[in-house]
């Protein structure tokens, strides 16, 4: 083998390699990278202290904790709940079984302001589910709460889609081992199971995590929008539009964006490391 | 520890309550099978025979039917209604079923750290057995690797070690090597009997290889749509089959087929000297029962042509065709002869059967030496 390594150009077996990445950077530079560039530019007529105060004032901080909080909660809503549909949905057979499957894409599919506005029609003190909860002294709709459960409707669809495709290749013998090892089903699913799912599980639940913090339109219907109480960053920014301030609006917008892409990028890493140990390689 | 079964069965679908019994898909009829402590029995039979079914009902991971009631016992211990994790098994997978985010050390230790507290051994004698184990199957080394890092007949020996650990009663491997090459499939076969004969557990194994099921096994059990056609020793099945299934599935077998008459058997240009009733007969021929000559005699004229040979082995293959033959015969000669006869391609030549078989509509065999 080594014999044929001479530095000839090496020609590929596939075809259309330059132009297919060549449309592909296009379009990513088109559709992702000009706007971004475009946020990074409106700053340049903001200072480093003038940017410092328009992202640590009081009620923006305030709105990252709200924020960060709600999605935290829905995000880990989501990883148990979506674990448990994509398990359904791919270990048993029951009828209304494909229907289920189509309902998990809903909340891609339907505006996200038709969602916003169902749940706080259902969550209001006056709505079916809202008036059910009042009376125990839980308020949902104009709480954090509420923000929590429309960042948990929009989001769900990531943590069973990225989980359900990993349950379906688990060969079922990997169970049967288990058992026919003496583990207890819960010894089962603990050492075995989710290790494996581990990975999608997180992806899952980090892409939920990164959709919620930028969720706007689910959210502001049944946010209640109290300043330093149900604001959330996305409103911050459609504030500051409003008031046609843009540096402002694209400063606050930066931390976001800078938040989510460390956060899908450390995601990414770690992925790799662990797939990479299941496929053989040590790093 | 000894198994035995008494009419276990199985199927699979719902049928109606008021009709047990109900054979459209049934995937076992009521089976009965002995074996003895320490023996090593294997299931053989064609894909869709039940054996697997067979092998999993055992193992606990399919229930039996409870019309009729079967039981399964191990020794005396009564194991139909135990969970799989209570019935003191070993289980081997074909595609091993080792937990690919654990290491080599952590598959085989598994069993040993899933016992409960007080039954479970101190961590440094979990380090020892599970040492021992995989010098056993002469993967010491790669204690700290994981499965996607080994070949695939190594996963399946840290799956036997990962089986062996909790020192089962029984132990069940399902097509263990039907995943493997040739070469591999070989070594581990030799491997897996020395061990056991080291070892001495009872095993039974799942195959659809007629040469694995008859190396491997002291007893072999032939199957064929949920029912056990015939269970012996690898000798006396290859020797004395009970039907026509056992004897068409242990080896190749060279169909001739024709009318009788007045002693005569023809088949298109061919003929055959039997004594036999008038009427159409079928008769099966071993490729070792099988000669080749350049010239008929008075007792066989059955004219073929050579399509293809294959001299690999300890004797030569030579597959035959003619018209008057259905699908081509398989002959096996000896080195010697080939070269005598200086066989090609193409070539024309009369076969003269030595001996042949013969079953009827009713249960038994008749088989016929033919002096030559």
């Amino acid at each position: 083998m080594s014999a044929l390594a001479l530095p000839l150009p090496r020609r590929r077996v596939l075809p259309g390699f330059g132009l297919s990445l060549g449309i592909s950077l296009t379009f990513v530079s088109l559709v992702l990278l000009l706007p971004m560039t475009g946020l990074v530019g409106q700053l340049k007529g903001l200072s480093l202290a003038e940017y410092w105060a328009i992202i640590s004032d009081g009620r923006v901080v305030a709105s990252y904790t709200v924020t960060i909080g709600a999605a935290a909660l829905a995000a880990l809503a989501n990883a148990a709940f979506g674990l448990l549909l994509a398990w359904v949905l791919v270990r048993y057979d029951f009828p209304g079984k494909r229907l289920l499957d189509a309902l998990m894409d809903l909340p891609f599919a339907l505006p996200t302001a038709v969602a916003g506005i169902t749940l706080a029609t259902l969550y209001a003190g006056n709505g079916w589910v809202g008036g059910l909860l009042e009376p125990l002294g839980l308020k949902v709709a104009y709480t954090w709460v509420g923000i929590a459960l429309a960042m948990a409707f929009t989001s769900i669809p990531f943590v069973v889609r990225t989980v359900q495709p990993v349950l379906e290749d688990l060969p079922p013998e990997v169970d049967e081992a288990a058992m026919t090892l003496g583990a207890s089903d819960a010894t089962g699913f603990r050492r075995v199971i989710l290790p494996y799912l581990w990975p999608a599980l997180v992806t899952g639940t980090g892409l939920a995590f990164v959709r919620s913090l930028g969720e706007f339109g689910a959210i502001i219907f049944i946010a209640g929008n109290a300043p330093f109480e149900t604001e959330i960053t996305a409103l911050m920014i459609f504030v500051k539009l409003q008031e046609y301030d843009y540096a402002g609006a694209s400063a606050i917008a930066s931390v976001v964006l800078a938040v989510s892409l460390a956060l899908l990028l450390a995601i990414n890493v770690w992925q790799g490391h662990f797939i990479k140990r299941l496929h053989g390689g040590r790093g | 520890m000894s198994i035995r079964l008494t009419d276990i069965a199985k199927h699979y679908g719902h049928t109606g309550k008021g009709r047990p019994g109900h054979t459209a898909n049934r995937a076992l009829e009521p089976v009965n099978l002995e074996v003895s402590d320490g023996e090593l029995v294997g299931l053989l039979g064609p894909s869709g025979s039940g054996k697997t079914t067979l092998l999993r009902i055992i193992a606990g991971l399919e229930s039996p039917d409870r019309d009729p009631a079967g039981r399964i016992l191990f020794g005396d211990r009564d194991v139909t209604d135990v969970h799989v994790r209570d019935r003191r098994i070993g289980f081997v997978f074909q595609h091993y079923a080792l937990f690919r985010h654990m290491t080599v050390f952590d598959n085989v230790a598994f069993g040993l750290t899933v016992l409960p507290r007080r039954e479970r051994p101190s961590s440094g004698e979990i380090r020892a057995r599970v040492h021992r184990l995989l010098e056993m199957v002469q993967l010491e080394r790669f204690a700290g690797r994981y499965p996607a890092q080994l070949s695939g007949g190594q996963q399946q020996r840290v799956s036997l070690a990962r089986a062996l650990a909790l020192r089962p009663d029984v132990l069940l491997l399902d097509e263990p090597f039907g995943a493997l090459d040739a070469k591999v499939r070989q070594e581990l076969r030799r491997w897996l009997r020395q061990l056991h004969d080291e070892l001495g557990f009872t095993s039974l194994f799942v195959t659809h290889d007629q040469e694995e099921a008859l190396e491997l096994s002291d007893r072999v059990a032939v199957m064929s749509h949920g029912r056990i056609e015939q269970i012996d020793t690898p000798d006396a099945l290859y020797r004395t089959p009970a039907n026509r299934f056992v004897f068409e599935f242990l080896g190749d077998v060279n169909h001739l087929e024709g009318e009788v008459q007045d002693g005569v058997l023809t088949c298109g240009d061919a003929r055959l000297a039997v004594d036999l009733p008038d009427g159409h007969q079928e008769l099966l021929l071993r490729p070792h029962e099988v000669r080749l000559t350049q010239a008929p005699t008075p007792e066989a004229q059955l004219p073929v042509t050579v399509t293809a040979i294959s001299p690999v082995g300890a004797e030569v293959r030579i597959e035959v065709a003619a018209d008057w033959l259905a699908a081509p015969w398989l002959a096996t000669v000896r080195h010697a002869d080939y070269e005598r006869l200086a066989l090609t391609r193409g070539q024309r030549l009369y076969v003269i059967p030595r001996h042949w078989h013969r079953f009827s509509d009713t249960p038994g065999q008749e088989s016929r030496a033919i002096a030559a």
